[in-house]
């Protein structure tokens, strides 16, 4: 079976990881049109090639970023949300 | 007679014609230019041709036609969905499968054998009465069935009581079927191309030409070509065209695999599908299983297979056919699906004016190709778009105008 790097637990079988989306940036809370709402909540990049998600450990409820490439299958690089965010480079 | 066929191949009362031609130039400009030569794309070319009387169509395929999806698809044929707006829309393809093989003269093969979907919780045995009345209000064959119907209609499958998940009863589907699918593609392009529509096989879409908001062109890997409308049917890079356009689509992309065991002596005639145990199978006229599931776990463009689905397919076949224990699969692979958050397609305009969407195919595209390329080619040719396919815009996803049919569509197909 696949193997995902948790960034918390080591090397486990991919069944064990979920998929939660594209670290993606909401719109302003007031301000934002019906539209910016609409579109963040159905559309997605859906890119095809390097990725950056949220995924999450699922026996141990641990959620973090992945860079994987969507076209190879590889998983680039998985780290804690916190060198993302500590950045403030949340995109 | 050992020379027989030989004679009669030689024979020259019976001459071999080409059944598909291949024009070898592109032109300049075209009045509709259709992205992607598959069943969708080459049925909307066949009907604005034949019905609409618009012969200046192009179609460009960046591999060979029906290589994509149109020859992934296990073929399965239903209008089982579970709001009128679907059950409307695929009653339609399935009404039209009916006479499609005289109409395109080649063989589909369309076997309308029924389908049998089972039900292993109470919760699944509430969404199936509401549609199967939703299916008889729309005209389409369907009802609920018992455990003893169940044994009549499929008396090979394993039922016992105290399984771990016991079918507890059934969805019976008389107007399910199959098709050969690859045929669908090739009957299409031929009548297409007999009204002179013109298909450009290994002809990749490299842009989208775009002023003032309109679509005026592609620029393709043999140069760019001018149209007054463009055309995307394009299952499995839907995102990925769109984007050329500056469209953003409300699309995750996800592998999905099916296999093929060795032939055996035909012992099923329906299909059979459990959403429950996310598998579903059928029977092929050659005698081989088609077995197809749920999709990968997470978005990928990769068609590679993995052993994990194809466990999990096996085990829960054999959960409903233990005495297939023994049997070998023949073959395996994947397609590249397209899933919208509701599980319907998206047909009709986009965002940018002369550019047409026919995305979003998931795991239901193969059934509605003669409804989608009817109602499409409608659309194009009259720029309104018809009340059937109308429920189906982009814009629904803005309004909240959903149509789940995540319930009837996943691991049912």
């Amino acid at each position: 079976m696949k193997v995902m790097r948790c960034p918390l637990n080591g090397e486990r079988n991919i069944s064990e990881f979920t998929c939660l989306g594209e670290v993606s940036e909401p719109p302003a809370p007031d301000g934002a049109s019906d539209e910016a709402w609409a579109a963040h909540l159905w559309n997605s990049n859906n890119t095809a090639g390097v990725v950056r998600e949220w995924w999450c450990h699922v026996p141990t409820s641990y959620w973090f970023i992945a860079e994987r490439n969507t076209v190879t299958d590889e998983i680039l690089r998985t780290y804690a949300a916190a060198e993302l965010f500590a950045k403030g480079n949340n995109e | 007679m050992p020379f027989g066929l030989l004679k009669y191949g030689f024979r020259k009362r019976y001459p071999a014609g080409p059944d598909l031609s291949w024009p070898s130039d592109l032109k300049s400009h075209y009045d509709v230019i259709i992205i992607g030569g598959g069943g969708h794309g080459l049925a909307i070319a066949y009907h604005l041709a034949k019905h609409w009387g618009i012969r200046d169509v192009c179609v460009v395929e960046k591999g060979y036609i029906g290589g994509g999806n149109t020859a992934r698809n296990t073929m399965v044929i239903r209008s089982n969905y579970i709001t009128p707006q679907s059950v409307r829309f695929y009653k339609a393809a399935v009404d039209l499968f009916g006479t499609l093989s005289g109409e395109l003269g080649i063989n589909l093969m369309y076997s309308q054998r029924g389908q049998l979907t089972l039900a292993h919780s109470d919760a699944t045995i509430r969404t199936f009465r509401l549609r199967a009345e939703t299916g008889k209000f729309c005209g389409t064959r369907i009802e609920m069935v018992d455990r003893a119907q169940i044994r009549e209609i499929v008396p090979s499958l394993h039922m016992p009581e105290d399984a771990r998940y016991p079918i507890l009863g059934g969805l019976w589907h008389e107007d399910g079927g199959t098709a050969r699918h690859d045929a669908l593609a090739w009957g299409y392009a031929a009548r297409a191309q007999r009204l002179g529509v013109e298909v450009h096989q290994r002809t990749e879409v490299t842009g989208i030409q775009i002023e003032k908001g309109r679509a005026t062109g592609v620029e393709t890997t043999r140069g760019a070509i001018g149209a007054g409308q463009v055309v995307q049917a394009v299952s499995g890079l839907s995102s990925v065209v769109a984007k050329m356009a500056g469209i953003v689509l409300p699309i995750r992309t996800y592998p999905l695999q099916a296999m093929v065991t060795q032939p055996l002596k035909p012992f099923l005639d329906p299909l059979v599908s459990s959403a429950g145990l996310h598998v579903y199978v059928s029977q092929t006229a050659r005698g081989e299983l088609v077995i197809g599931g749920g999709s990968d776990p997470y978005e990928l463009y990769a068609a590679r297979p993995t052993l994990e689905i194809k466990e999990g397919l096996a085990m829960h076949l054999l959960e409903l056919f233990p005495f297939l224990s023994n049997v070998r699969i023949l073959r395996q692979w994947a397609g590249i699906t397209d899933i919208t958050p509701d599980y319907s397609p998206i047909m009709g305009k986009s965002p940018v004016e002369n550019y047409w969407l026919d995305a979003g195919w998931g795991t239901y595209g193969f059934k509605a190709t003669p409804a989608s390329g009817k109602y499409m080619a409608q659309a194009i040719a009259t720029g309104t778009v018809p009340e059937i396919i109308a429920p189906f815009g982009l814009d629904r996803f803005a309004t909240m105008d959903l149509i789940n049919e995540m319930g009837a569509t996943a691991a049912s197909h």
